[in-house]
């Protein structure tokens, strides 16, 4: 089946750093987890824990220390920088907390860039492509403001379209509503789990608030650099 | 390449203020660059013309007389003591077929025979010395622009004319038509007309020279047929030496080209083209160090950028040229202001300046003054351009 389609996997994913020296401190200590396509799951835990470390091996940003991450089946761990950052490109979309838009972007633009630095100048199909995410994010009418030009709310739904626009097939946010007051973050999480059974695109959320991690269909917690629980709770989807 | 060179742009205009001043201190560098390139240029040009307006580029004379000192027997010590040959005045032998040689060699574009030698020019009690200088007009005219230096009368010799100069016109109170008797010592002397009055701007010439016809000049200085100098144009200036080394090998005769002449002038353009080429390098160098420094804080200012860039699958190479071509263009639009601006000097100095001489602008200048200011805006962009492509996504976007 589609949904149960495997995005990711890793296998005893260990990071530690300073390498080698006496401060040598790992951070994970062994991760084994499994993403699917339909899969919309909060990865949560305190502070220090190791989520946003997590977060960026899965984002192939950072390099894992020990065990082996698999994307699409693609074992990624002896890749090279150009590789990973094809295979990033490609594949996965990143929000984060500070939306972080190019500024000197418009909107639609922003929507534009991870397909324009792979493909180039931008076809008129893709194009299409961007502006009706931006309609689904509700900013049709503001494609063409410059993200200064846009409230926190606005930026990051903008950030949501880009993370979009090449189709991955994992999405990746990093506290996306961790700036944002309530009723903006419910709007968030509700754009999130629209795209994910709208496009098939697992997402996995890194999370505080406790009542959107609530929302999600799997919590995963981590603890220490460790997995302590991984729940699915599919009734919250049904109950929306 | 697209996408990077849109990338670069967008991120120039973002940052307008500061783009516009390192715009700004390009400009005055290359219009510094352009401008006193094309002055020092002009300069050169000035005195090169000056000094060849009045002499050939090589001059080619009999060999000088020297003392025939026979060797010594071998295991021999010999001390000469020798008086140097008192350099009467000699005739080049066979002349007219060295000139056949000279005519038909490659790279050189005119010959003209010549008899020079002293003598007094008297009218009434006045005496001067002058240098009576026998010539074959068409062929003088083509090594020296005599016809552009007449100020007054017709440029003719020959059948008793002279054509004289200037301030010897005045010194002797000589007018055209006028009679000036020439003479050349031992008895030899003849009365010739004034048929024209020349200005060099050269005061030795213009008081001493007086232009007569080849075989006039002959008689006076008993030298029947023959001729003391040959005076040669090469095609490019700055080969005159190896051409006179060149005549000198082919007809043993002694050929100094202009360069060796003028040893002092040739010292002085050196050093004001090593003093242009240092004010260019300096130039290259400041214009290099703002752009470095204006990248290296744009690359700062933009980490988080450049690490969600890297994060959506920007490529290393791509981060790199991102920051190459910023460079590049802050130097191609910086010096094309700059060459615009050096221009516009040029023409005010040539036009409202002191009009000392005349400015040209080498075609190739601006081209090569922008080329060096973009180089040097790729390069120095190099060192931001390489930080920005090795930033770890993830500390960029920590921030």
């Amino acid at each position: 089946m589609a949904e149960q389609e495997e995005v990711l996997r890793a296998e005893g994913l260990r990071k530690s750093y300073n390498v080698g020296q006496p401060n040598e401190v790992e951070v994970l200590h062994g991760i084994d987890m499994r993403l699917d396509r339909a899969d919309f799951a909060a990865l949560v835990g305190p502070s220090g824990s190791g989520k946003s470390t997590l977060l960026n091996l899965i984002g192939l940003l950072d390099s894992p220390s020990g065990g082996e991450l698999y994307l699409r089946g693609q074992p990624t761990r002896e890749m090279d920088d150009e590789a990973r950052t094809a295979l990033r490109g490609r594949h996965i979309g990143f929000v984060f907390q500070f939306h972080h838009l190019i500024g000197a972007f418009s909107a639609l633009e922003n929507v534009l860039m991870p397909w324009m630095v792979a493909n180039g100048r931008p076809t008129p199909e893709i194009t299409d492509v961007a502006r009706g995410l931006l309609a689904d994010v509700g900013l049709e009418k503001l494609s063409d403001r410059r993200p200064d030009q846009l409230s926190g709310g606005q930026q990051q739904r903008v950030a949501i379209a880009r993370a979009l626009v090449t189709r991955p097939s994992l999405l990746l946010a990093d506290e996306p509503t961790g700036n944002l007051d309530t009723k903006t973050a419910a709007e968030i999480f509700e754009l999130l789990r629209r795209f994910n059974e709208q496009f098939g695109c697992a997402v996995l959320v890194v999370t505080h608030d406790p009542r959107l991690s609530e929302t999600c269909d799997r919590t995963i917690t981590l603890v220490d650099g460790e997995i302590v629980s991984d729940e699915s709770h599919p009734r919250s989807r049904q109950s929306r | 390449m697209w996408v990077e060179a849109t990338i670069a742009m967008r991120f120039l205009r973002q940052g307008r203020a500061q783009t516009t001043l390192i715009l700004l201190g390009i400009a005055v560098g290359v219009a510094v660059v352009v401008f006193v390139t094309a002055i020092i240029g002009g300069l050169q040009d000035n005195l090169i013309d000056r000094t060849l307006g009045t002499q050939s580029h090589i001059r080619v004379e009999a060999p000088r007389d020297v003392n025939l000192v026979a060797p010594a027997p071998a295991g021999t010590l010999q001390l000469v003591l020798e008086d140097p040959r008192p350099q009467a005045l000699r005739p080049i032998d066979n002349w007219l077929e060295v000139q056949d040689v000279l005519d038909g060699l490659p790279g050189i574009t005119a010959v003209s025979p010549v008899v020079s030698g002293p003598a007094f020019g008297r009218r009434g009690q006045a005496l001067e010395s002058v240098a009576l200088v026998g010539i074959d007009l068409e062929r003088y005219l083509r090594v020296i622009a005599l016809d552009e230096s007449m100020v007054e009368g017709r440029l003719e010799v020959g059948s008793g004319n002279a054509v004289i100069g200037r301030q010897l016109a005045t010194d002797l109170g000589l007018r055209l038509g006028g009679k000036l008797r020439l003479e050349a010592g031992d008895g030899r002397d003849a009365v010739v007309n004034v048929a024209g009055i020349f200005e060099l701007g050269v005061r030795e010439l213009d008081s001493r020279y007086v232009y007569v016809d080849l075989k006039q000049a002959q008689s006076l200085l008993a030298l029947p047929g023959g001729v003391t100098v040959i005076d040669v144009t090469v095609e490019d200036l700055f080969s005159a030496d190896a051409m006179a080394a060149r005549v000198a090998g082919l007809t043993g005769l002694q050929a100094e080209g202009w360069m060796q002449t003028n040893a002092q002038l040739m010292n002085a353009l050196t050093s004001q083209r090593m003093s242009t080429n240092m004010i260019s390098f300096f130039v290259a160098v400041s214009v290099a160090l703002a752009i470095a420094s204006v990248l290296a804080v744009s690359v700062t200012q933009r980490t988080r950028e450049i690490g969600i860039l890297r994060a959506m699958g920007t490529r290393r190479a791509q981060m790199l040229r991102v920051f190459l071509v910023q460079g590049a263009v802050l130097g191609l639009a910086g010096s094309a202001i700059g060459a615009l601006a050096g221009l516009g000097l040029v023409w005010m100095f040539n036009n409202l300046g002191p009009g000392l001489f005349d400015v040209p602008l080498p075609p190739s200048l601006v081209p090569a003054a922008m080329a060096l200011a973009t180089v040097a805006g790729v390069v120095s962009a190099m060192v931001p351009a390489s930080r920005a492509s090795r930033m770890d996504p993830v500390e960029a976007i920590r921030g």
